[in-house]
């Protein structure tokens, strides 16, 4: 039973939801917009069980003193920080706890917003080690990626433009402007396109397999 | 001298004059009808321009409406001049409505004649979307006939999947080297279908990792991923006989924030030093600051993900990348169940229906531009159209 109720309930909501895809009269077309919400009011809710599950974590890190517990320390203090911030800008400020001058603004913009840009900004020194891996040409397939990634990377410069603007007008086709466009347009393009062809195809068949409760690997197997 | 120039500028401005001095002219044509194929609560107004437009005569138009009688019209909404239709979605089903649209001028405001009675009704059904129903006909009739022959005991051959065979070999290499594995299963929430086929994925390797006793770390982003990963991996070690080893610790929600998540899984990652890493689910912009961190603490890397942008990220940084349509093959893959490998067989079936469709087009293409012929072009338009999306 416990493994046939939510066979039954993703067949019944799958088996819906695909008829409301084609048939925009109610009680199809709202059952679409009232699942998102129910599953945004559950995923809500769900907040409490996550915040607890760290709290829980952690703490038993730090009773237990277990390895690498001082992080611990700093992973509640800033969640207790950040939670505090929030519950007592939202009660000055009447709900908005992003109010201007708040302590939950201040503790968002001059922490947390750099904090996030640090990392992100992480991503061009990693581009540069991961392509530095990806363009050695050691094989047939390594080199036409490396000749592609440089026409491309040189293509969006202007020195793209002045390295190859000397060539005859019958050949202009071989300017690096215009060799840029052309893999952009079109083996870039087709690449894509028979990706997302394959990714669709993909998750017809998955959906397909959740809603006959053919896959139910997430259920734990048979 | 003055009075010549009085007279001149009298004849050239006069039609000017004349415009600002009398209202607009009515926008003629008013048409209003229920919107079609949609799910009622909307009304579409169109209607041709006012004579006074095109002479700056009309500065915008308003549209009014009345409701059961053509009386008592109140405005609806104030549009710029030029506008030539709108769809009023503030009316209730079933329910007459009569519309007029003035035009408003600097020398005043319009008459108008008015348009219905109109009433917004649902439909049953959307013709436009029919070349979807069908697509989607044909495939889910081709998998589920593949899924009934596998069933009745056809054996179905499948190619080789390099990076599903490489999760047994990085499993057991964590064993060997008695470090951690490392599951992320994307940083999506259970609505996303990438997220399922990466918890999916999840069921096997975790098997796996009961079978050879091996520890499994599972950082989630969202909470619901959480507990259903929890339930997964319970119900994975149960399934290889050992309960004893699952421990509600090792899958464990982080933060909600995206970079946030990133930095403790990096901090994760650096610390345990896993042998395994596995990124199974949809990412975005963390894609490489993952994969870069496992790659640089040596780790065997598996990667799958359905999102475009990100496959290259994971192509250069991990060992293995599931491309797109191999994540949601792995699963089924991994479990070597019959009916589950038919369904990948009945996907085979929409991959050659689309190869067949895309030559077909790129031949009508190309002999419509070659010739100009205008069977051709029409041929090449309407299978283009086979495959529009229509809202």
């Amino acid at each position: 039973m416990k493994r046939q109720i939510p066979l039954i309930i993703t067949f019944s909501v799958g088996a819906l939801l695909v008829l409301a895809m084609f048939i925009p009269h109610d009680p199809f077309a709202a059952a679409n917009d009232e699942l998102s919400v129910w599953f945004d009011i559950i995923a809500s809710f769900a907040f409490i069980l996550g915040g607890g599950n760290l709290l829980r974590i952690h703490g038993d890190k730090i009773y237990r003193r277990r390895r690498d517990w001082p992080y611990s320390i700093v992973t509640l203090g800033g969640f207790l920080l950040m939670l505090g911030a929030g519950l007592w800008s939202g009660a000055v400020s009447r709900g908005n706890a992003m109010a201007p001058g708040s302590l939950f603004q201040a503790l968002y913009v001059a922490a947390y917003a750099p904090m996030m840009s640090t990392m992100y900004s992480l991503l061009a020194f990693f581009v540069a080690s991961a392509s530095y891996r990806a363009f050695r040409a050691k094989t047939r397939e390594a080199t036409v990626l490396l000749l592609a990634a440089f026409v491309i990377l040189v293509g969006r410069t202007p020195v793209g433009y002045h390295l190859t603007s000397w060539i005859p007008q019958p050949f202009e086709f071989l300017e690096i402007p215009n060799l840029f466009g052309w893999i952009l347009a079109y083996p870039n393009t087709a690449g894509q396109r028979a990706i997302m062809i394959g990714i669709a195809l993909g998750i017809i068949s998955t959906s397909l397999r959740l809603i006959l409760g053919i896959e139910r690997s997430h259920l734990g197997g048979d | 001298m003055l009075r010549v120039v009085s007279t001149v500028l009298i004849v050239l401005l006069a039609p000017a004059a004349q415009a600002f001095a009398d209202p607009p002219s009515p926008p003629p044509e008013i048409r209003a009808a229920d919107t079609p194929h949609d799910r009622g609560r909307s009304v579409d107004l169109s209607w041709s321009p006012s004579a006074s437009e095109e002479s700056g005569g009309v500065t915008r138009y308003v549209v009014q409406r009345a409701v059961d009688r053509p009386e008592e019209f109140h405005a609806v909404v104030t549009l710029p001049a030029g506008s030539r239709a709108y769809t009023d979605t503030s009316v209730r089903d079933g329910v007459s409505y009569f519309y007029r649209v003035r035009a408003v001028g600097p020398a005043g405001e319009s008459e108008s004649a008015s348009a219905g009675p109109v009433r917004a009704s649902q439909q049953w059904f959307n013709p436009r979307k029919s070349n979807l129903l069908v697509i989607a006909a044909v495939l889910i009739g081709g998998i589920s006939w593949f899924i009934f022959q596998a069933s009745k005991g056809r054996r179905l051959y499948i190619r080789k999947i390099a990076g599903i065979e490489a999760i047994d070999e990085a499993v057991g290499r964590a064993t060997e080297m008695g470090k951690p594995v490392l599951f992320i299963p994307g940083i999506e929430d259970m609505d996303n279908v990438q997220t399922v086929a990466g918890l999916s994925i999840l069921g096997n390797v975790a098997q796996l990792v009961a079978r050879y006793e091996t520890r499994l770390e599972v950082p989630t982003r969202r909470s619901l991923v959480m507990s259903v990963a929890r339930e997964t991996i319970k119900e994975a070690y149960l399934k290889v006989g050992r309960p004893d080893l699952y421990n509600d610790a090792m899958v464990y929600y982080i933060t909600d924030e995206q970079f946030a998540f990133v930095a403790a899984v990096d901090g994760i990652v650096v610390r345990e030093k896993p042998a395994a890493c596995f990124y199974m689910g949809a990412f975005f912009a963390e894609s490489l600051i993952l994969a870069e961190t496992g790659n640089s603490v040596g780790a065997i890397q598996v990667a799958g993900t359905a999102m475009p942008t990100q496959l290259p990220f994971f192509v250069a940084a991990c060992d293995y990348t599931l491309i797109g349509e191999e994540l949601f093959a792995a699963s089924a893959y991994l479990s070597n169940d019959q009916k589950m490998l038919g369904s990948l067989k009945g996907q085979d079936v929409g991959k050659a229906i689309a190869a067949g469709f895309i030559l077909l087009g790129v031949a009508l293409q190309t002999a419509a531009s070659a010739s100009g012929n205008g069977a051709l072009v029409n041929a090449a338009r309407w299978v283009s159209s086979l495959f529009r999306i229509n809202p």
